[in-house]
């Protein structure tokens, strides 16, 4: 699926821009940005309840083209900044961590061979 | 080429400014992405490290053909136990770097398991020094 499907699906608002035209197939999910470096691997979206810059340093060490916010969580100005600069997409969602990636799931995303 | 960093202790925010540096430069000069992803990721959890426990730092990048060497030199307490410290899951960092999304004893560990070869020097009291090598295939 495109991050333009990823959008649509979880009825998110974007936060700013980048390629939703990009093809993404393996996401990860976690508020702990250790366990992100440890276990993921190719993946190219994130869903994370963690609001601060470590979030978006984390998803460009990890070569992710989105980050998406779960539970209605706001990213911060520098946040925004910062995903410009690395050309990230940010997007925002209401919905809590498991049914936004039970969602992505369901419509074929798939977690890869870490977390 | 040789590349110099100074890593300010205060400032969790930055942390990882140095690391981003680095794998940027790595990506101008064509290395291949597995082996750049190695060093900012390992490059990155050192930086962290130096910021949570030791007030900061320097950090010394050696970019050869063959292999990158990153030298993560810091005057904070050093490291009691480096066995321990070595083990996932086993961390000292207080409850508000956890809060932060760090410090769940994946550091160390993490860096052993992106670079080819990982050298500590700790003495309590004076500092830590890690040296890590990630080779880069021919």
């Amino acid at each position: 699926m495109t991050i333009a499907d990823v959008q649509k699906i979880l009825k998110a608002e974007l936060v700013c821009g980048g390629d939703l035209s990009a093809e993404v197939h393996n996401a990860c999910g976690s508020d702990m940005m250790s366990d992100v470096l440890a276990f993921v691997k190719d993946q190219s979206v994130l869903l994370s309840g963690l609001v601060n810059t470590q979030v978006i340093r984390t998803a460009e060490m990890m070569d992710m083209l989105c980050v998406i916010f779960v539970r209605g969580k706001e990213p911060t100005a520098e946040m925004i900044e910062l995903a410009k600069e690395f050309d990230i997409v940010l997007m925002k969602t209401p919905l809590r961590m498991f049914n936004a990636c039970g969602l992505l799931y369901e419509n074929g995303l798939r977690g890869g061979d870490g977390i | 080429m040789k590349l110099h960093y100074e890593v300010a202790g205060d400032d969790f925010t930055r942390a990882g400014e140095a690391s981003g540096a680095v794998k940027a430069t790595l990506k101008r000069l064509g290395f291949p992405a597995d082996v750049i992803r190695r060093v900012a990721i390992a490059m990155y959890e050192g930086e962290i490290n130096m910021v949570i426990h030791a007030d900061g730092g320097v950090a010394d990048v050696e970019i050869e053909p063959d292999r990158i060497l990153v030298t993560l030199t810091d005057r904070g307490p050093g490291i009691p136990d480096v066995e321990k410290a070595m083990q996932e899951g086993f961390s000292t960092a207080p409850e508000n770097v956890r809060n932060l999304g760090f410090g769940a004893g994946m550091g160390l560990p993490n860096i052993k398991r992106y670079t080819d070869d990982l050298k500590i020097d700790t003495e309590i009291g004076k500092g830590t020094c890690i040296r890590m090598t990630i080779n880069v295939p021919s």
